[in-house]
């Protein structure tokens, strides 16, 4: 994806959600730390009662409650193709999720841990690179250069395109 | 403006669905004035409103139409025709409404034709009314004269000629009187609509989430009470008790304003028995009852579509032709009963007919040529049973198919959206005196009462309408579960009832546990037992939609959330009831839930993956394998330089798969595969897994002859092994037939007629592999049927086991397909020169060698983009 491409999505409103505000919540997954568009996040929150769904896709945690509301969980670091963190096969173990909506319908990503939000200048976001892993590529909307790390700007609903296939 | 329009559209569409209904009564009853007076008021509306809004065209139509009603109410004598040619204006009126809706003008059109016949028609009817004047004064009807002095709007005369015209009760068209009960019917409505309540329309977006919020508060008081449950405030308690009463009113009080008249869904059903009667030529009468009985908005909607297609049914295959009927000694005209009425917390809906009834011989011959069961098992069958096999899909029982209905999709399709509604469907037929069809569904699908249940760690939801009973199990005790050939059976009031585990319906590997309780649940006729470790209660449960996501998975229904705050997956008792229906049918051997979910999902196949060597990951299809079993290396023997196993009181041979080094000690896992009188085991390092995936093959490159391809299972490539290469190919026995399996609903592009199953089963996954769609069948019958499906284009048929018959299936297909887009390719074991000149004789394309599927594809690939040409 060029630069060029970009540009020409931002101002088409396109659904990646960062046109309008450079604002991220950052989350981590292992080492990595991810951006979601603040726009497209409603809520950050611990949950520990997971209810499992037999037959689903693995990428699919359970379902949980969340004010009444049934949300989907689905697993960010799996979406990722990451290998399950050690000790989350626990069912009480207490997990972090960023709930977000698509389609009418409410998921929760799963995260090893939710950091600030950090509000970034567009000149520093750049097209994810070139030899980034296919999968990978198709989940990422760009790259935010820091100053000590890289924050990878992850594409919402790409993510919760389950039939894509996940990151190798 | 738009608001304007959208208004305009609303009413206008609801009068003119009045129009319709009333003229058919009007037709009818020709002398009911206020059937009349109501209709002329309805079209003048209309017509009034378009000249309003600006519509010409409308108007026009409206016009003319109003015109002939005009004279009817100036009492010109009614006919089928007028009426026809009003019911046809009316037709166009919806037609240009449905794109000014869409398209928010009028469509450009011509009217001309039809504006000329209303205005003949109506000139006709003025020229009549002249001629008939002056009314002949002799006529000394009493009921006439009596009616004639309440008649307010027309002169004495008229209303004279109208009643002289008007037949009278005795002498009705086909001979019968109108029942009291309608007069009464008439009372009603003419009653409810002066009375007029005082309406509102509201958006239904508007209720809809309004029923979503009080589903919301129907849970917060759940969780309220849960929390004051085990907290014990005396003085939370009565505010509490207070907020659930009110809940429990409004929440009635919201579900009543999504109820609607059943009568709704029937508005059309009149009109579409009149214009099937004089289309088929038969005297159809329709009776409704119950049309004020109220169900959730919701439901009548998926309802409607089902109930228009069984009075259809009706109409078109039950009533007779008069002839017929009088031969039979019954009346001329037909009756179609169409009730509902409330029962529990359902709603019962009746379709009865007194045609000619259920040909049950021809259902049971029908339901042995289609393989529904054993001829031994269809012939036992009660008639009641029999008559229940047309909701199996596919079975249509009328052979020739007519313009309104049999086009072999018919009650599998109405069962289907029933059982989507969580709803019970029955027949009940008798020879020569009528069938009736009975539908009971729930009042609404938004709160359902549910049974909360345990299994494995976590709770699920099952629906109380569906449940029969509680048993407790326990082994040893008077009831216990046992087990045939490794399904699992419940002994109850001398019936053997089907356990299905949920533990294992959930996926769960432990050994099923032999203590807890079966929830004994009904789905029509069929009963089994969902095997579950505890129950807790019965709850009222707000049913939420499953996530997009998870809609796939056939056995939940929906989910929701309890007192607790938990979320609760509820189970679909349909669902379950497939794969109980798979068990029974299926190999015993197999896992219960995955082979129904095959079958459930169509494309998907169960695959047994194991591995080979150090690390590489074959799979075989699961159908393929005959047993998995571990043996020990010391009882392999050796024999003709092959490795042979004692089993099962036969020899066979031992073959290892790929890299697998055959144990000399230690257990050995084998894979036995057996097809007819042949098994052979293939020794495999360690059996991995069994998977149920899409099975999206691709074709090997490489020359290894002993794989089809690999696909991706688990996330992992994996070899699909090709059992052709290992079973030897020249033994004669193996080319049997066993039983067929099932069929794909899509239409195929592929026919594959090959009675072995092993056949089938190989080559399906290789023809779908080159894109493909395939239907395969196991006998010339079932072929001949598919193919009438349509849409193939080619057919591959088996030479080897009835080369008679095939040849003549391929010239019967030949002469009814016509032209020669269809290619019919013939597979040989050995294709001969002699098969090869009959081949010809008998006008196939080509004969390919059966186990040569690279030759195969070529064959497919290379005509492929030709018969893109003759298409």
């Amino acid at each position: 994806m060029s630069l060029h491409d970009h540009d020409l999505r931002d101002t088409a409103g396109s659904p990646v959600g960062f046109d309008h505000s450079l604002d991220y919540v950052t989350v981590t997954v292992g080492e990595q730390l991810l951006g979601l568009p603040i726009a497209r996040v409603h809520d950050v929150f611990i949950t520990n009662r997971i209810t499992v769904v037999p037959r689903a896709p693995s990428e699919i945690v359970g379902l949980l409650n969340l004010r009444g509301r049934i949300v989907t969980a689905i697993c960010l670091r799996k979406r990722l193709g990451r290998p399950p963190m050690p000790g989350s096969a626990d069912d009480k173990a207490e997990m972090v999720a960023v709930g977000v909506d698509h389609g009418g319908e409410a998921y929760a990503l799963i995260v090893d841990a939710v950091g600030e939000v950090m509000r970034l200048d567009r000149s520093t976001l750049e097209p994810p690179p070139v030899h980034l892993d296919r999968a990978w590529a198709m989940l990422a909307a760009g790259v935010h250069r820091l100053s000590d790390r890289l924050l990878v700007v992850l594409d919402v609903d790409a993510i919760l395109k389950l039939d894509m296939p996940a990151a190798a | 403006m738009d608001d304007l329009l959208q208004e305009f559209l609303a009413e206008t569409g609801e009068n003119l669905d009045t129009v319709d209904r009333e003229l058919v009564r009007f037709e009818r009853e020709p002398n009911n004035r206020d059937i009349l007076r109501n209709i002329f008021r309805l079209v003048h509306t209309v017509k009034g409103t378009c000249g309003f809004i600006g519509l010409p065209r409308l108007e026009a139509l409206t016009h003319a139409a109003e015109s002939v009603i005009g004279q009817f109410r100036d009492g010109a004598v009614v006919n089928a025709i007028a009426v026809t040619a009003i019911l046809e204006t009316i037709d166009r009126v919806k037609d240009i409404l449905a794109e000014l809706s869409d398209k928010g003008q009028e469509p450009p059109g011509n009217d001309e034709t039809l504006i000329g016949e209303l205005h003949a028609l109506a000139e006709q009817a003025k020229a009549q009314l002249a001629k008939a004047k002056p009314p002949s004064s002799e006529v000394a009807d009493p009921v006439a004269a009596y009616l004639a002095r309440h008649g307010s709007t027309a002169t004495d005369s008229e209303l004279d000629l109208i009643f002289q015209r008007a037949p009278g009760p005795q002498r009705g068209r086909d001979g019968r009187i109108e029942p009291a009960e309608s007069a009464g019917e008439d009372g009603v409505l003419r009653e409810s609509r002066a009375a007029g309540p005082a309406t509102l329309r509201v958006n239904v977006d508007t209720i809809e989430h309004l029923m979503t919020m009080v589903s919301e508060l129907v849970l917060t008081r759940n969780q309220l009470l849960e929390v004051s449950r085990q907290q014990n405030d005396t003085g939370l308690k009565a505010p509490l008790q207070r907020l659930s009463l009110i809940t429990a009113e409004l929440q009635d009080g919201v579900m009543k304003t999504r109820m609607q008249p059943i009568g709704n869904a029937w508005s059309k059903l009149p009109r579409i028995v009149r214009d099937l009667s004089a289309e088929l030529g038969k005297r159809i009468e329709l009776v409704m009852e119950g049309a004020d009985t109220e169900l959730d908005r919701q439901i009548l909607d998926l309802i409607k579509d089902p109930l228009t297609h069984m009075v259809r049914n009706c109409a078109d295959h039950a009533i007779e032709p008069p002839d017929e009927r009088a031969a039979a000694g019954k009346p001329e005209h037909g009756t179609v009963r169409l009730a509902a009425y409330h029962e529990g917390g359902s709603v019962t809906i009746a379709i009865a007919d007194d045609g000619r009834g259920l040909d049950i011989e021809r259902i049971r011959r029908k339901a042995i040529l289609l393989d529904l069961g054993s001829e031994a098992e269809i012939e036992r069958m009660s008639d009641a049973q029999i008559s229940r096999f047309i909701f199996h899909p596919g079975f249509s029982t009328v052979d020739n198919i007519t313009a309104v209905s049999g086009r072999g999709v018919g009650m599998d399709v109405v069962k289907a959206n029933v059982d989507a509604i969580g709803g019970v469907i029955d027949i009940a037929t008798r020879a020569g005196q009528g069938t009736a069809i009975t539908i009971k569904i729930p009042l609404t699908l938004a709160i359902v009462s549910a049974l909360i249940v345990v299994a494995g760690k976590q709770r699920f939801a099952i629906p109380q309408i569906v449940v029969r009973e509680l048993v407790r199990v326990k082994s040893g005790a008077d009831h216990r579960i046992e087990e045939i050939n490794g399904a699992p059976v419940l002994r109850l009031r001398g019936r053997l009832l089907p356990i299905i585990a949920l533990s294992g319906l959930m996926g769960s590997t432990d050994a099923m546990s032999d203590d807890g309780f079966i929830v004994v649940t009904q789905i029509g006729e069929r009963q089994f037992g969902i095997l579950v470790d505890s129950v807790f209660h019965t709850e009222e449960i707000v049913v939420k939609p499953m996530s997009s996501k998870l809609r796939h998975i056939p056995i939940f229904s929906g989910n929701t959330i309890l007192g607790d705050g938990a979320v609760v997956l509820i189970i679909d008792p349909n669902g379950v009831a497939g794969l109980v229906g798979a068990v029974a049918n299926g190999d015993p051997l197999r896992d219960p839930t995955t082979a129904a979910a095959q079958s459930l999902a169509g494309e998907r196949t169960t695959m047994l993956v194991f591995r080979t060597g150090a690390d590489s990951i074959k799979a075989v299809p699961l159908s393929l394998v005959t047993r998995l079993e571990e043996v020990d290396a010391q009882q392999f023997q050796n024999g003709g330089g092959r490795i042979l196993l004692h089993y099962r009181n036969r020899l066979i041979p031992v073959v290892a798969v790929a890299e697998t080094q055959i144990k000399s000690e230690g257990l050995q896992p084998l894979v036995i595969i057996s097809e007819g009188d042949l098994t052979i085991a293939l020794a495999v390092d360690a059996i991995v897994d069994i998977v149920e995936e899409t099975l999206d093959l691709e074709m090997a490159v490489s020359q290894d002859r002993s794989v089809i391809g690999s696909a991706m299972i688990r996330g992992r490539a994996t070899d699909i092994i090709d059992l052709a290469h290992y079973l030897p190919m020249n033994e004669p026995g193996w080319l049997h037939s066993r039983r067929e399996t099932q069929d794909p609903a899509a239409p195929p592009q592929i026919l594959l007629v090959e009675p072995s199953d092993f056949l089938r089963e190989m080559l399906s996954p290789v023809l779908k592999a080159s894109g493909h769609r395939v239907a395969m069948a196991s006998d010339f019958a079932t072929a001949a049927r598919q193919s009438a499906n349509g849409a193939m284009s080619i057919v591959l048929i088996d030479l080897d086991r009835d080369p008679e018959a095939a040849f003549a299936f391929a010239g019967t297909l030949r002469a009814e397909q016509g032209d020669n887009r269809l290619r019919i390719l013939g597979m040989a074991a050995l294709a001969t020169p002699e098969l090869h000149m009959r081949a010809a004789q008998a006008r196939l394309d080509d004969i390919v060698a059966k186990f040569d599927r690279r030759a195969l594809l070529g064959e497919l690939a290379e005509r492929r983009p030709d018969m893109r040409h003759a298409a």
